[in-house]
């Protein structure tokens, strides 16, 4: 069996929640807050929060399109905010800026809307994150196969979602192994196309082993 | 008068079966950079109260992670707690004099316990205002010292927070249940939500004979619609809205209402509202008003597993662990945008939430008219205690708490 020269190791993570000084009443703040906030609190609000509501497969998508959505009453703005998909960004700058081209965009159009006060104010936290290695390695598929199987949800999350920003690809540590480490890069790109907005972190990995299993039926 | 607690071991590898061994690896992988450094928890209560149930569950299991946990207890007079109560009640926004006689007090029962407790682990986790003045005992670099603070302070009495930020501002974080009940401090402040134990008796599994059972003990009909609060007799959970709200609902749908709370035997205020509640009721036959025991955790959970529809109508709240444990029995829940509860209800997704009698009626309705959308939401419900908001999430917070202090 094909064995990679430099293992794939898995690490996991864990975030805990830092409570900024900012908070938003209206859009108009909130788009102040987007402008001035730090990145680790774009990242909690849009990466960070993906994984930590997985299990929401049916329009929930960063924590500001569901408060724009459930305590500003803007439908249409939420549903703008929502479509902004993280697996197009490797750097949270871009991120951040369309996020407040957005919000802004909405503000002068619907200007009456942009200083109405929201039912409950939105509250800017940031993500300190904590990786630790989880002592396990990987040089072959059927290495990779068993690690992912049992790996956590954080640990997941970590190697499939927030691995863009690290990594500055627009690809997931997995698929980036499985096509540098394995040179299987036709397996690397369907990993890649599994859609992380209607999967839950269970169900993409059971796509991700489904995936593995046929790559390794062929050899 | 201080005691040092030793508890019975909870094994970790329990929580396998329902997490998953993933999650129980990755708190072991957490751990290892931590094991057999020294964490003290302070308090000032070994038993009754949120704070000893939680302390009572996660001591052990962070011993199971081979760290050197300890949990002390500070001692106290009459006098203490009398002053220490009356600061609660005024860092909730209740009105308060303090005099400088209370401030006195409770500085010498602080300075007593720095006497008395070893206060010399690497880490030194303090709860609640209380022993929040035990953070000048530390000297300069010898170890991490951080505040939990269980209580909403949105809207402290001035006086009571200006006194006691003085002692939190030398800690080196604080962390509360809702970014609203967080200040403006000089320290790092962080997210900690309070958490449930899915192995406690209020919430492991029962077999259905025995729900019949406790159901058949009050007079419930286990055929019919149950809607269920469970809260003491306060009216800052709203009672006697709730039977407003199941009026509304009663026109459209055949329901009963259990409202269940703490024995107000004790309790003179909470005897008051028992008696607004009872004449709202008005000899409603499918109103079931239950003077429960003050420990009665397996009848909570009978009850909630048996509803149809759990409610917790609240006009404040702290974080209303209620909804948790309803949430962790898939049990759709309606229940006030208020405190800590829009944490744990996302509208719409993991239950719905109302602002009036009437949104409550009408969400009820909502629900009782679409099944498949109620059962949906409970099952996203679970999901997200089992996320965010169970006792093994919060250890993963504390380990990570302390390898961030750690490597800071």
């Amino acid at each position: 069996m094909n064995a990679a020269e430099t293992p794939f190791e898995f690490v996991t993570v864990s975030y805990l929640t830092r409570i900024g000084n900012q908070s938003a009443g209206t859009l108009a703040e909130l788009l102040t807050g987007l402008e001035h906030c730090s990145d680790a609190s774009i990242f909690h609000h849009t990466f960070q929060t993906l994984g930590s509501h997985h299990f929401l497969t049916e329009g929930f998508s960063n924590d500001f399109a569901q408060w724009v959505l459930s305590d500003t009453n803007r439908n249409d703005l939420a549903e703008q905010l929502a479509v902004l998909d993280v697996r197009d960004y490797v750097s949270i700058a871009a991120l951040r800026s369309d996020l407040c081209r957005v919000v802004a965009d909405y503000c002068t159009v619907h200007s009456h809307f942009a200083g109405q006060s929201a039912l409950e104010r939105f509250y800017f936290c940031e993500s300190v994150e904590v990786t630790v290695p989880l002592g396990r390695n990987a040089r072959t598929l059927d290495e990779f196969r068993d690690g992912i199987a049992h790996l956590s949800h954080s640990s997941f999350y970590f190697h499939f979602i927030s691995s863009r920003l690290r990594v500055q690809l627009r690809t997931n540590d997995f698929s980036h192994w499985l096509a540098d480490g394995l040179g299987l890069r036709t397996l690397a790109d369907s990993v890649n196309h599994i859609d992380i907005y209607t999967n839950t972190l269970d169900s993409a990995r059971s796509k991700l082993l489904r995936l593995i299993d046929r790559e390794r039926r062929k050899t | 008068m201080s005691d040092t607690l030793t508890l019975g071991r909870i094994p970790l590898d329990d929580y396998a079966e329902l997490l998953g061994a993933g999650e129980i690896e990755e708190l072991r992988a957490l751990a290892s950079p931590l094991r057999g450094r020294s964490i003290q928890m302070v308090n000032s209560t070994a038993v009754g109260g949120g704070v000893a149930e939680i302390l009572t569950r996660l001591v052990p299991l962070a011993e199971e992670l081979d760290l050197n946990i300890k949990w002390e207890v500070m001692g106290g007079g009459e006098d203490f707690f009398e002053v220490t109560k009356a600061f609660h009640n005024a860092l909730h926004g209740a009105p308060y004099h303090a005099s400088q006689r209370d401030f006195d007090i409770f500085l010498a029962y602080n300075k007593m316990n720095r006497e008395k407790l070893p206060l010399d682990a690497e880490f030194m986790v303090i709860h609640d205002p209380q022993p929040a003045a035990l953070i000048e005992a530390r000297r300069p670099g010898a170890n991490h010292w951080v505040w939990r603070c269980h209580i909403d302070l949105s809207h402290p009495n001035r006086t009571v927070w200006d006194f006691l930020e003085q002692f939190v501002s030398k800690y080196d974080g604080a962390m509360f249940s809702s970014p609203e009940f967080s200040r403006q401090l000089p320290i790092p402040q962080y997210l900690f939500y309070p958490a449930i134990d899915p192995l406690s008796e209020k919430n492991w599994e029962l077999d259905r004979e025995f729900i019949a059972q406790v159901l058949a003990r009050y007079g419930i009909d286990p055929q019919r619609t149950i809607l269920t609060q469970i809260s003491r007799f306060d009216r800052l959970k709203d009672p006697v809205g709730v039977i407003r709200a199941y009026r509304i609902v009663k026109r459209y749908f055949d329901c009963q209402l259990v409202l269940a709370g703490g024995s107000a035997s004790d309790d003179p205020e909470g005897a008051v509202v028992l008696k607004e509640v009872l004449r709202e009721a008005d000899g409603d036959p499918d109103i079931k008003v239950l003077e429960l025991p003050a420990w009665a955790p397996l009848e909570v959970n009978a009850l909630q597993r048996a509803s149809t529809i759990v409610l917790q109508k609240s006009l404040r709240e702290g974080f209303g662990l209620t909804v948790s444990e309803a949430l962790w029995k898939k049990k759709p829940v309606v229940a006030s945008a208020v405190g800590g509860i829009p944490i744990q209800i996302i509208h719409k997704h993991t239950g719905l939430l109302a602002h009036s009698v009437e949104g409550t009626a009408y969400q009820i309705r909502f629900l009782l008219s679409h099944p498949e959308i109620a059962t949906r939401l409970g099952e996203h419900g679970h999901e997200h205690v089992k996320e965010n908001f169970l006792i093994t999430q919060k250890l993963k917070r504390y380990l990570t708490l302390l390898l961030t202090l750690a490597r800071a």
